[in-house]
């Protein structure tokens, strides 16, 4: 008989921040450059150079302490992780050890099982390695060091999720936020963000914490909560055969969909930490600290809450248009200037996201200003133009810098309201049309549709429906 | 000549590059055949020097020519640290000190034997050979910045830079004849140091002089933004404090520096010494510094500690040495680690990873820690207490024979005995000469209050001076 297990999941996250420089020299941290060309004495480990600490890196750390509700310490140390490996040129990593920038923040998730308050343990800094490249060099393993020395923070989470949905949902509101605070762009394709997960189980009711494994080489969300099924499965298979789970730290293979354990030498680290003698201890003072507090942005669960109130809106559009703080900021500036805000809503979520899609982007990336969709809505809305004919001219727009009323004049899409036309279009068409004339008059009014039909085709979609509806009403 | 003499001539547009090429020209006989010292690991090319006279600004060392411990990264010479795993190594930047000194109208000539990465009293530690004494050639010229002083002592250069992490300018200063200072930590700029233990080390000028050595540290003191432990204050007026008197100086005597095992000889040299400092004015007065008795392993176990550390990157995979025919990077490391380094760097790689190994960290490595502020707020206390500057002897000894302690690590160890507490307690201190034993040089180390370089430079002069007179 198998017995009913609950699951206990802690993420380790590695974020990459959002600076142009790296962590302790000024290379540029950009992704894709070629091989070990963003590289100088300090990232390459020479010997006799020194690393200088990059201080708005502090601050973009500073604000995600912030944003996750940390508390953030005035002073916190800079330590050497000690190990060998190729990508490492120092042969120890600068990170932060025993005194981390930020302890004991929250992060609240919800899913369909509910809200999750998720306790975050600690935010440190600490600089990444290089990149070993084993597809370069006919049987050796070449090593790129441009990601030696880009800045990262570790956010580690208390064991507090349940589920893997839970896990995806903290990553996702995770990314939001960092993405709200321009900290990072969260791009796991980039590798700006990686995440190792710790998985136990224990029967239901138990207090005491199973034994747990960490999971690492998530590369993308739906991997992570793929990984843990995985893993929560094979625990699952142990314990119910008897056999204990052995602390150990697994790879995620995507290809094959299975975990294995590392080589043990892979793992059996004594790190050494210290101090780095290198750096004195980061001083961050209160005002520093309150100054970042109070120039945080309002923050995704906030707004989203603030769309609904304020705006009316279904919690599912708030959802949606909150998931990027440029698009949030987009549908607001549209609302505040007239619009309807569902029509607004709508318009966001529709047309626009659609034509950002197919630019690989966000709203935000369209050459279509807040300022100049307003317009075209008002076009929308007084009738000059159809929904329809609203959604071509939105396109267009997306193609020059030709205003709404400018294409709708230049292109001739303005609706025809003009009666002697109407009458005249409506008029062919009931000429042309006797057996359904008749039809219809006998009774058969699922016909009308076909005649505002014809009509609108004969105008070729110029005609403004609701007077073609009225006056085909009296005509026919 | 002195700086003075050497700058003078070369800013007023006469000296060109006469002084470096005569040094230059000094080092290479020197250097070759029977009795050569092997100060140097690398010299400039003649022609090359003169180019680089032609070139250089006049400034406050225009046209000097100066000597660098090879474990500073220079871009026209090698830079391998006294050490096979660096062989054949230049470095793409430069130091800071050393781009200092060139900016001021300096001349490099060459760059100096040590032992390997500094790690030594005696340079026999190179991996390049030993250096030899050139008071006496069978005697050790100390270390580890035993080229740069036997350079100096030789009279191939009016100065050279060294590298102090427990006594690694005074000690060799003190074995050799000449003054050799190291200021307080974070006055000169590391960057371009190759680290040792880098709480600790710190650049130090070794010369014929006192005041010469005040003209070098002034030049390559202050801030540089490049090192984040380098410190903003403003560098005082050394030379002018060269030239004080020490009417009502107090000199703090700790008895800890003159236990009764202290050579009879070496004691009486510096109690000699301090006769004439009070002759010259100054006042004397017992103190006691208790915890000097920790300062050998404390010392020991927080430079190996870094050092395992700061050593890891010599691991053949990026430049410097790699051990042939090794198939995995695995045995890159091992290989190259093995046979790179020499038997006292891994000596002391092992002894600091075991020392910040899972499980001993707080006993050793937290320990230390802690002792080193005890040692520190001691010494605060005797400054504070109104001493404005100790002395003591630089070495328990004169300069031993080769090969004397090469089999016997820890009396190799205890040589720092006297020089150590300055590195731990982040102080400055400078080796100046105060007589001979034997034939053999001895020397006397004033010991500052942190940023109190002025007064120490002045009582350094003094004694100096005093002891000019007394020949
Ligand atoms: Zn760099």
């Amino acid at each position: 008989m198998s017995a009913v297990y609950e699951t206990v999941i802690g993420l380790e996250v590695h974020v990459q921040l959002l600076t142009e420089e790296k962590l302790f020299c000024s290379d540029k941290a950009e992704f894709g450059a070629l091989p070990n060309t963003r590289v100088c004495p300090v990232c390459l480990g020479l010997p006799g150079a020194l690393p200088v600490l990059n201080g708005l890196a502090v601050d973009l750390a500073l604000r995600a302490a912030l944003a996750l509700g940390c508390e953030v310490h005035e002073t916190s140390v800079f330590a050497r992780k000690n190990y060998f490996y190729p990508d490492l040129p120092k042969g120890y990593q600068i990170t932060q050890f025993e005194l981390p920038l930020a302890t004991d923040g929250a992060l609240t998730v919800t899913t369909d099982e509910g809200e999750r308050t998720v306790r975050v343990r600690r935010i440190h800094m600490e600089e990444d390695a290089g990149k070993l490249l084993h597809d370069r060099v006919p049987d050796q393993t070449a090593v790129d060091l441009n990601r030696a020395g880009v800045p990262l923070v570790e956010i580690v989470t208390e064991p507090d999720l349940e589920s893997p949905a839970e896990a995806r949902a903290f990553l996702l509101e995770l990314k939001q936020i960092l993405g709200y605070l321009d900290v990072s762009d969260c791009n796991m394709e980039e590798g700006s963000l990686r995440v190792d997960a710790n998985v136990s189980i224990r029967p239901v009711g138990a207090t005491e914490l199973g034994t747990k494994t960490e999971v690492k080489n998530l590369n993308s969300f739906s991997a992570v909560a793929k990984a843990i099924v995985v893993e929560v499965e094979r625990q699952k298979a142990l314990l119910d055969a008897g056999e204990p789970v052995i602390q150990q730290t697994l790879l995620w293979d995507e290809v094959v969909g299975t975990v294995r354990p590392m080589r043990s030498k892979e793992e059996s680290h004594d790190y050494r930490y210290f101090p780095e003698p290198d750096l004195p201890p980061l001083k961050l003072d209160r005002a520093r600290i309150d100054a970042a507090r109070t120039s945080l942005p309002e923050l995704p669960t906030a707004r989203r809450r603030r769309f609904v109130e304020q705006y009316g809106l279904p919690v599912y559009d708030a959802g949606v248009l909150t998931a990027s703080r440029g698009t949030a900021d987009f549908f607001e500036e549209l609302a505040d200037a007239g619009t309807d805000a569902k029509a607004a809503s709508n318009w966001v979520m529709g047309s626009l996201m659609e034509l950002a899609n197919q630019r690989g982007g966000e709203v935000s990336v369209l050459p279509v200003t807040a300022e100049d969709m307003a317009e075209l809505l008002a076009l929308v809305a007084d009738g000059t133009i159809s929904h329809g004919t609203g959604k071509d001219v939105l396109a267009l727009m997306t193609e020059s810098d030709r205003s709404a009323a400018e294409i709708v004049e230049a292109e001739g899409m303005a609706q025809v309201a003009d009666e002697g036309l109407l009458e005249a279009w409506i008029h062919e068409v009931i000429a042309a049309h006797p057996d359904e004339v008749r039809r219809y008059r006998e009774g058969e009014d699922k016909l009308f549709g076909f005649f505002v039909g014809r009509v609108m085709s004969l105008s070729q979609g110029k005609a403004d429906p609701r007077r073609v509806n009225g006056l085909l009403k009296t005509r026919l | 000549m002195s700086i003075r003499e050497i700058r003078e001539a070369f800013n007023a547009g006469s000296g060109g590059p006469e002084a470096a090429l005569e040094a230059l020209a000094k080092i290479v006989r020197g250097e070759s055949g029977n009795g050569s010292l092997n100060a140097f690991l690398c010299t400039v090319p003649e022609d090359a020097l003169s180019e680089q006279a032609a070139r250089a600004p006049t400034g406050r060392l225009g046209g000097v020519p100066v000597a660098v411990k090879d474990n500073l990264a220079t871009s026209d010479l090698c830079t391998t640290c006294g050490s096979k795993i660096l062989e054949g190594y230049v470095s793409p930047y430069e130091a800071t000190a050393v781009r200092r000194l060139r900016e001021a109208g300096a001349l490099v000539v060459g760059k100096t034997n040590m032992d390997e990465f500094a790690m030594g009293s005696s340079n026999e530690n190179s991996a390049f050979g030993p250096v030899r004494n050139p008071v006496d050639l069978a005697r050790v010229p100390g270390g580890s910045s035993g080229g740069s002083a036997a350079a100096v002592a030789a009279g191939y250069v009016p100065v050279a830079l060294g590298s102090d992490t427990g006594g690694s300018v005074r000690q060799p200063a003190s074995f050799c004849g000449v003054v050799g200072v190291k200021p307080t930590y974070g006055r000169i700029s590391r960057y371009g140091l190759v680290a040792f233990g880098s709480s600790l080390d710190q650049i130090g000028v070794l010369s014929r002089s006192v005041v010469d050595a005040a003209e070098v540290l002034g030049v390559i003191s202050g801030h540089d933004p490049r090192d984040s432990t380098s410190s903003e204050r403003e560098v005082p007026d050394l030379v002018g404090a060269c030239s004080g008197d020490v009417d009502g100086l107090v000199i703090g005597v700790p008895e800890e520096y003159f236990p009764d095992t202290l050579d009879v000889q070496v004691r009486a040299r510096c109690e000699a010494a301090l006769e004439r400092m009070e002759a010259a004015g100054a006042t004397v007065r017992r103190v006691s510094l208790p915890h000097t008795r920790y300062a050998i392993p404390t010392y020991y176990v927080l430079a190996t500690a870094e050092a395992s550390s700061n050593l890891a990157r010599y691991d053949g995979v990026r430049y410097g040495f790699r051990a042939p025919e090794a198939a995995s990077a695995e045995a890159v490391y091992c290989r190259t680690r093995s046979s790179g380094f020499g038997a006292e760097v891994k000596r002391r790689i092992i002894l600091g990873t075991y020392a910040l190994s899972a499980g001993y960290y707080d006993a050793y490595y937290g320990r230390a820690q802690r002792v080193r502020e005890r040692l520190a707020c001691e010494f605060a206390d005797v400054f504070a207490g109104g001493v404005d500057v100790l002395f003591t002897p630089t070495s328990p000894t004169v300069a031993f024979p080769l090969g004397e302690r090469v089999a016997d690590p820890v009396s190799m160890y205890l040589s720092d005995v006297f020089t150590v507490t300055a590195n731990l307690a982040n102080l400055p201190a400078i080796s100046v000469p105060v007589g001979e034993v034997g034939g053999l040089p001895v020397g006397g180390q004033f010991i500052g209050p942190a940023w109190g370089e002025s007064t120490m430079f002045r009582a350094a002069a003094a004694l100096e001076r005093a002891m000019e007179g007394s020949a």
